[in-house]
């Protein structure tokens, strides 16, 4: 088990580097962004060769890919045109994502699986085809509409929340964008959770634990459902990762100031420290989160062993 | 309302996991206590005055400063705010006198040493301050900051400032300009107090200035929070307890927050939201010019636009774009048809004049195909019109645009957009003359002065001069113009080298832009000056 560990993270070194190379790649093909600073106005050719100095702008690509992999090991993130450094930008705006992420994660566990058990147990009645219905509706109305839907109604005809998050984030506001940013795995786990059960129920090790005569709680919950999850614990894995790359969209709309908008105002200002150490640690987080998932595996289902 | 709070807990306690934070805190919504809640965006850059030159962080400075002059939110005429006079008798020496008794909100005196350590700073090429060409008139700007890449500066200190007395300085330029006094209620000229300079990233982290307002606290792109100084002196304090800015990344989110009575006022109404903003608001909506001018420029440094026909062939182009029809259709109303290159804000006394460009700027297609024709068509059979794709919504007036055009000749090719990524790489063609063909342009105002919206656009070598247009007519009625004693003969000439542009259409003016804000019930007040910024001290609070 401890060697698995080490050698998956170990695995992780050349991912990152990769990773970081190719997005240092892709920002820098974006262009030279010392233009947009002065807006529709011509830079001063001084100003403008002062600044690209200041930023290793004038450097070739490589050397600019090790400076900036230099600071990094030495914990400089570099900063953003705002004179932020990147690492306070992101101290402000990872609590904040993964906050809005956990009530995402908390809607789709408690909410997809318990759905997803209902209808598996009940499958073809009226329960089941309504659930189906609404998880197919769900998944086929793009997130920022339901995003905007749900804030009007919810925001400013009913006024039971703040269409807007303050800037502190408290879990009571994010639970409208946290069931926005869920809605679509939501739908996604209920339907892989009833499948599941829905095949395991006619399995032979069900049929047992029914003739031995333990009371039906039991059976659904420690054998049952125990081995329906695996599926749906390897989607909720990846998800997290996509949940908090993907935020923004929901970001934007509820104005979290998370990840998301991070990511949004680099791209849009061409600022490569900022896009590529936000999407370094994105990767990161996504590494680990698959890590954990296969080790889970392990915990619920035994004859899985790690070597 | 009790019904609210409960089923706000309701939900709270649906999520059990987290409902410890849900049923508490975060109702906000009632009262703001005298204070102004208002939408901001992220400032680009830091926010020092020479270093900010977009609308989000001069709104904060114009709060957190007082120039030696102001812009009258109403007139947008220069009036004296910290001078008591600045006066000339060559248009070329000034000499400035300032009030006595402005301090910093920490105490400190504003003196000439204020401005002119404040100046020296903005204009050193080492400082890469983006607003530093505006100090480019003051004697040995040239040695300060080279224009070359890569040149040293020769000398620390603009040559063109010397201290005259703690109240008094001068300031010698390089070449007449009657109308500069005007020029400096812009925020690159704000005085700066003496702890910019020993602490400059504690200055940066909380500005301080001479304003009616002082910053309380400053979370960088979170929000701001400025509060009344009671210190201040000037003629016009805040009659609010202070602004709350609020950094929003969708203009419609504030839309909604401004709807639920979580936000006081929005001065961006979102484009989607314009059809309902009447019966959201009622009167509670302003809609009005701002000092903005769109136009198409053309690179006349590509011989496609070169050749000695083909200002016959722009002025066809312009007639041939129904302007009143798109900003009807496509802008409901928040722009109108451009008939100079100026802006409506300037009034007729600084130097607007409605119909100056009458014919060439009006649609009328027959004409249009008839210039086109005799010029000898479109350069190579079809247009171009280059946007930038990120920001701004401009693919549905430039499709618009085209399809004005391609009516007018009766060819569904004659003109498409061309769409590119980022604005950064749309600039970056622009000022490597790498364009071939029609882009969009925008202007807008640093001061409410004619000789921002021609010089720096329009006059050889300048340095927002996209089209790279050069007329030596034009260029020497605007030195005659600049050594006018008086600014109405300034005015008037810098109007007659105006003419030259419609002879030459370098380019075509299409409308001039609105500016919109939206606010709530409890705001009275509520108004916004010729750049288009909400005049924070003014509103009331209920």
């Amino acid at each position: 088990m401890g060697r698995y560990v080490i050698r998956r993270l170990l695995q992780m070194i050349p991912v990152f580097i990769g990773s970081t190379f190719l997005i240092f790649f892709m920002v820098y093909a974006l262009g030279d962004p010392v233009a947009a600073l002065f807006g529709d106005r011509a830079p001063d050719p001084a100003t403008a060769a002062q600044i690209r100095r200041d930023l290793h702008l004038n450097d070739s690509l490589g050397e600019q890919y090790l400076i900036y992999m230099r600071n990094i090991f030495t914990g400089d993130f570099g900063t953003a045109f705002n004179g932020q450094a990147v690492t306070s930008l992101m101290g402000s705006a990872f609590p904040v994502t993964i906050r809005l992420t956990l009530v995402a994660v908390v809607f789709e566990v408690v909410i997809g699986i318990a759905l997803g058990v209902v209808t598996g147990l009940r499958r073809g009645r009226p329960v089941d085809t309504g659930v189906l219905l609404l998880t197919l509706v769900v998944i086929s109305v793009p997130t920022f509409v339901t995003g905007y839907v749900l804030q009007y109604i919810f925001g400013v005809r009913l006024r039971w929340t703040a269409p807007s998050v303050s800037p502190s984030a408290p879990v009571g506001e994010l639970l409208l964008p946290g069931l926005v940013l869920a809605l679509v795995s939501l739908a996604y786990v209920t339907r892989l959770t009833r499948t599941s059960i829905a095949e395991n129920t006619r399995a032979d090790y069900v049929r047992t634990a029914v003739a031995k005569g333990l009371p039906q709680r039991r059976v659904i919950v420690r054998h049952l459902l125990r081995n329906s999850l695996i599926p749906v614990v390897t989607f909720i894995g990846t998800d997290i990762g996509a949940l908090m790359g993907g935020a923004i969209v929901t970001e934007r709309i509820f104005n979290i100031h998370g990840v998301g908008f991070q990511l949004y105002q680099g791209i849009l200002r061409n600022n490569a420290p900022t896009v590529v150490g936000f999407v370094t640690i994105l990767v990161l987080v996504f590494l680990i989160a698959n890590l954990l998932v296969d080790l889970l595996y392990a915990v619920l289902d035994p004859r899985i062993r790690y070597a | 309302m009790r019904n609210a709070m409960r089923v706000r807990c309701a939900v709270g306690a649906a999520a059990i996991a987290m409902a410890a934070a849900a049923c508490g805190g975060g109702s906000d919504t009632s009262g703001s206590g005298g204070v102004v809640r208002a939408s901001w965006g992220d400032p680009q850059n830091p926010l020092e005055p020479a270093d900010t030159n977009e609308v989000q962080g001069g709104k904060v400075l114009d709060m957190v400063f007082r120039g030696l002059k102001k812009y009258n939110p109403k007139t947008a005429a220069a009036e004296n705010m910290v001078a008591q006079s600045i006066t000339s008798t060559d248009s070329q020496n000034f000499d400035i006198k300032l009030k006595p008794g402005w301090t910093f909100s920490n105490g400190e005196p504003v003196t000439a040493d204020s401005f002119i350590n404040a100046w020296n700073y903005d204009a050193l090429l080492k400082n890469a301050q983006v607003n530093a060409p505006f100090f480019s008139y003051i004697d040995g700007y040239d040695k300060v900051h080279p224009d070359a890449s890569g040149a040293k500066s020769s000398a620390q200190t603009l040559s063109g400032l010397t201290k005259v007395s703690d109240t008094e300085f001068t300031v010698r330029l390089n070449q007449k300009f009657s109308l500069f006094p005007d020029t400096l209620g812009y925020s690159a000229f704000y005085p700066l107090p003496k702890a910019f300079f020993s602490n400059h990233a504690a200055w940066l982290a909380k500005p301080i200035g001479n304003g009616p307002y002082e910053i309380s606290s400053y979370t960088k792109g979170t929000g701001m929070n400025l509060v009344k100084w009671d210190g201040y002196k000037g003629p016009d304090p805040a009659v609010n307890k202070g602004v709350d800015l609020r950094v929003y990344t969708d203009s419609n989110t504030a839309y909604t927050d401004l709807q639920a009575g979580n936000l006081d006022l929005v001065d961006d109404v979102p484009a989607a939201q314009l059809r309902n903003v009447k019966g959201d608001l009622g009167n509670r909506y302003i809609n009005e010019p701002a000092g903005i001018i769109q136009t198409l420029a053309f690179p006349l440094y590509n011989p496609r636009w070169s050749s000695a026909k083909a200002a016959e062939l722009r002025q066809g182009l312009s007639m041939a774009i129904n302007r009143p029809q798109i900003t009807r259709q496509i802008f409901q109303n928040t722009r109108t048809p451009a008939t100079d290159w100026t802006s409506p804000v300037l009034g007729a006394a600084g130097g607007f004049k409605a119909g100056l460009c009458n014919t060439e700027c009006s649609f009328d297609p027959a004409r249009a195909k008839q210039l086109i024709q005799q010029a000898g068509g479109l350069p190579g059979g079809s247009i171009t019109i280059s946007y930038n794709a990120d920001t701004g919504s401009h693919k549905e007036w430039v499709d618009a645009v085209c399809n004005s055009i391609n009516n007018a000749l009766g060819n569904n090719k004659a003109c498409v957009g061309a769409p590119v990524g980022t604005f950064a790489d749309f600039r970056n063609k622009i000022t490597n003359k790498q364009m071939a063909n029609t882009f969009r342009a925008g202007w807008q105002m640093d001061y409410p002065l004619i000789q921002d919206f021609l010089q720096p656009q329009y006059f050889t070598g300048a340095s927002s001069n996209d089209s790279h247009y050069s007329n030596p007519n034009f260029d020497k009625l605007v030195n005659q113009a600049n050594a006018e004693s008086s600014p109405a003969a300034a005015v008037r000439a810098y109007q007659d080298a105006e003419r030259q542009l419609v002879q030459d259409m370098p380019a075509i003016p299409l409308w001039y832009q609105n500016g919109s804000a939206g606010y709530s019930a409890n705001l009275s007040n509520v108004t916004l000056n010729p750049f288009s910024v909400p005049v924070y001290n003014e509103i009331k609070v209920a």
